[in-house]
Order: structure tokens, then C-alpha cells, then sequence
């Protein structure tokens, strides 16, 4: 028992047994009882953390599903309705439809049809530009292109082109930090089996929009007289498509002399036939 | 009263874990990006600092000093340690959710951190035997104190130069970590400044 490594051997494993059975006991005593459905919900969901739903991440949103039976389980928005079908399992609730949404960067002011009213050597950074006299592009309305959009993205779906954000839609989950991000309010969230999109953002009446912009709406409300569902309507200058009652025949392309609807699910036959 | 003063402003300023001593680094440059999230580890830093202290100073005086095994203090102290911060998570899970929530991830993270087994192992060497144990125990709290509270200054610190720096244009080759390594290195260089501020105030 003189043996000192047999007392430090013993001082450590006395001082290791002692702070095990106190964890042991603390882990006992105080256990949290959580939901055992937190973890299931927490699987159906795809972990992006995106925060498209309104909660803190994806922990969050599985959180406040099972402690509120009122709350929708399609609110999910990259998950769509998969997410919401399973989570509806798990809980034991109806799933609603979720359509799979997509972001879209409603500007068509790339560097030909458009250009820059100052020479910008500032922070990179959309929010910081647009501080100075609305930004640096002609069209106040329109992309500034320096990305903002591109860094929140959490799945880096949206790239800068021709001074021009895109969004590859096929990557876009549709959370919406982007739209959110964006200054001037280009970017917003569109139905990913929409036939038609208005890809301007610009207020100004004609005159003003043409000065700027090649490319832009000029609110001649030709696309809304020749629409035969009336899903298209001109306000403020700016062309709005009815998602829900475009049809995709393409006569507004046909008409449109700025180029600034783009057309986007609908196949030739589809023209000709509308 | 004085003394003790001295020793937190000492702990803060003159001899700051992170700036001075290089101990605690891999939180200071990990966990530094965001000014919330270098907040909230540095309050667990500053919680379990104080916590280790009061429990491995005397552990030291009282068993390992009077079995003559100074030598497993390392052992022993990460040991403790470890147990004690995963005691601390369990109750504050329980009783103080809402803290839990907010030093959550960042509890695990400082288990085996390096400034923590620092702090504990320079109180043993400086404070240990000059007076008696109760007046030298409260010393190294305080000086636990001061050293957290070090930690919070230099990550508050940083994660504003942090955020400035990743603002600017800088040489590609220099982006990320390199431009973080010398960004520290600076704010580091200038708490040299500090240098001889508590002797002369205080002393």
C-alpha cells in the first residue's frame, strides 16, 4: 500500500468513481423529459435551417409542432409537401398542399440593357450601395447585382451574371432570406411550375423606365389587354401575373415589345395552341 | 479590497489568457465570427473559469499537496473539470432552460479548454502557500474572474475587428484565416500597451 502508484492510481480512480456516480445520479434525478415526437418531427424536416417556416431553424419549427396542435405541418417550405406529408404521419394530422416554390430576381437590367450612374468603390454590399442616391445601376428599382441575395443563400443557389443576380431553379429551396435580404424588394417567391414571370421591378411610368433600362416594363398594358384568362394586370406601371389563372398560352410574349416577360414552363406546342 | 482590484484588472488587461498568453485560441478564432455568439461563449468561459476554481483549488490543497501527487494535477484537473461542466449542463437543462438554450452548444465546447485547466493551474502556482488557504482561495476566484472576464474583452474585441476586416477588399492569398491570424496578432500587440498599468495605478 506504500507503493505511491498504487495511492495515485487510487487518488484518481476514487476522484474519477466520485465524479461519475455524481453525474450518474444528477442525469437521474434531473432529467428533462422531451417530447419523444420532437426528434421524429425533427427527421421529417430537411435541416436547412433556412427559417422559411417563422422559427428558429428546423429544431425550432419541430419544437413548436408538437407543443402547438393548432400549428400547420406545411410550412416547410423546402421540405414541401414530402415534409409535410411525413410530419403529418408522425403527429397524426391532415397534410395541405404545399406547392414547391422558387425564387425569382425580377430584373432583366443586365449590363447591355442597362447601366451604371456611378463608378462604385464602396462596401460590397446591396444595403450599403443602395444608401447612396438609391443605388448604383439607372433603375433604382432593378438589381444592384453586388450579391447580398447570393450570401444568405443557404443552398448558394443564387449567382451574380452580367451584374445581374440569377437563381438557379433548380437548386432554390424557396425559404425567401433572399427576398427578404434584397433592398429594393427585386426578388419574391413565385409558384416553380409558374408559366410566366414579369421579370421588372420597375415603378416608373414609361418614359423614365425606357431612359434607364432597355429591358424593362414600360406598363404599356398591351400583355393585359391581349391575356384571354385576364391573369395579368398593370399597376403603378408594372406588369403582375395571376399565377393561378395564367394558363401559359404565350400571346403576351408575342406582344410584349420592352422583353421583359419571360416565359418559363410552356412548350411551343402550348404557344401555338393558346 | 485594493489587492483584489488589482488582481481582476491584472487578469483582464495585463495578463489576458487570450492576447498575452496564447491560451484559449482555438474559441478565440472559432467562435469569434458573430458578436452574439462570442458573447455567449465567453459568459460560459466566465461561468465555468470561476466554477473550476472554486472546485479543483481545493482538491489541490487538500488531496493531492497532502499525498504528496502534485505531479497528477493535470490529470486530476481535467478530469474534475470535465464532470463539473457536464453537472452544470445537466442542471441548468433542468432548472434554467433559458440559460441552457443560450450556453447550450457553447458548454461542451470549453470541457477541455485550454485557458480553463490555465486558469485553475496558474492560481495553484501563484497564489498557493504565500498566505493562508481561505485569503489565497478567494485570490484565485477573483483572478478567475478577471481571467473570464479577459476571455469576453478579447472576443468582443475581436469580433468587431473580425467583422470590419471581412468587410474589406483584401489580397486573395490573405483571405479567411490568414488575415484573422493577423488581425489578432495586432490586437494582441496592442495590449502590450498594457503593460505595468495595474503597478502603477494600483500598486
Amino acid at each position: 500500500m506504500d507503493n505511491p502508484i498504487v495511492i495515485a492510481i487510487l487518488v484518481v480512480g476514487v476522484i474519477g468513481l466520485l465524479c461519475a456516480v455524481m453525474l450518474t445520479i444528477a442525469s437521474k434525478f434531473m432529467a428533462v423529459e422531451v417530447d419523444e415526437r420532437i426528434p421524429q418531427v425533427r427527421e421529417c424536416l430537411p435541416g436547412a435551417n433556412c427559417g422559411a417556416c417563422g422559427f428558429a431553424g428546423c429544431d425550432g419549427y419541430a419544437a413548436a409542432l408538437v407543443e402547438d396542435p393548432e400549428l400547420s405541418v406545411s410550412l416547410c417550405v423546402p421540405g414541401g409537401a414530402t415534409a409535410a406529408a411525413s410530419i403529418g404521419k408522425v403527429l397524426g394530422r391532415e397534410a395541405g398542399d404545399v406547392a414547391k416554390q422558387v425564387a425569382e430576381v425580377r430584373c432583366s437590367g443586365t449590363c447591355e440593357a442597362t447601366s451604371v450612374k456611378m463608378d462604385y468603390k464602396g462596401l460590397e454590399s446591396c444595403a450599403a450601395a443602395k444608401l447612396l442616391f438609391g443605388g448604383t445601376g439607372k433603375c433604382v428599382y432593378g438589381c444592384i447585382g453586388l450579391g447580398d441575395c447570393a450570401q444568405v443563400c443557404p443552398v448558394s443557389a443564387i449567382h451574380i451574371n452580367g451584374g445581374l443576380a440569377r437563381v438557379d431553379a433548380s437548386v432554390c429551396i424557396g425559404c425567401g432570406l433572399c427576398a427578404k435580404t434584397c433592398p429594393n424588394g427585386v426578388i419574391a417567391i413565385r409558384p416553380a411550375d409558374a408559366h410566366m414571370v414579369v421579370d421588372c421591378n420597375s415603378h416608373q411610368k414609361g418614359a423614365g423606365t425606357r431612359k434607364s433600362c432597355s429591358a424593362g416594363c414600360i406598363g404599356c398594358h398591351l400583355c393585359e389587354k391581349n391575356c384571354h384568362t385576364g391573369a395579368i394586370t398593370v399597376t403603378d406601371n408594372l406588369a403582375s401575373i395571376d399565377y393561378a389563372k395564367c394558363d401559359g398560352c404565350g400571346k403576351c410574349i408575342e406582344v410584349c415589345k420592352a422583353g421583359c416577360l419571360v416565359a418559363l414552363n410552356i412548350t411551343k406546342a402550348e404557344v401555338i395552341n393558346g | 479590497m485594493k489587492e483584489l482590484l488589482a488582481i481582476v484588472m491584472a487578469a483582464v488587461l495585463v495578463n489576458n489568457y487570450v492576447l498575452a498568453q496564447f491560451l484559449g485560441i482555438c474559441p478565440f478564432l472559432g467562435v469569434s465570427k458573430k458578436l452574439d455568439q462570442a458573447a455567449g461563449m465567453s459568459v460560459a468561459v466566465i461561468f465555468v473559469m470561476v466554477l473550476a476554481t472554486a472546485v479543483t483549488y481545493p482538491i489541490q490543497n487538500f488531496v493531492l499537496n497532502k499525498l504528496g501527487l502534485g505531479y497528477l494535477q493535470t490529470i486530476v484537473f481535467i478530469l474534475v473539470i470535465a464532470a463539473l461542466v457536464q453537472l452544470v449542463e445537466i442542471v441548468l437543462k433542468k432548472y434554467i432552460p433559458s440559460l441552457h438554450a443560450a450556453l447550450g452548444v457553447y458548454l461542451p465546447l470549453i470541457t477541455t479548454n485550454c485557458a480553463v485547466l490555465g486558469v485553475c493551474i496558474s492560481n495553484v502556482d501563484n497564489y498557493m502557500g504565500v498566505t493562508a488557504f481561505a485569503g489565497s482561495f478567494v485570490q484565485a476566484l477573483f483572478n478567475a474572474l478577471g481571467s473570464g472576464l479577459g476571455f469576453l474583452l478579447a472576443m468582443v474585441l475581436f469580433s468587431g475587428v473580425r467583422s470590419r476586416v471581412d468587410k474589406c477588399k483584401c489580397p486573395e492569398c490573405f483571405k479567411g484565416m490568414p488575415i484573422t491570424l493577423i488581425s489578432a496578432a495586432i490586437v494582441s500587440v496592442s495590449f502590450m500597451g498594457f503593460a505595468g498599468l495595474v503597478e502603477n495605478l494600483l500598486g
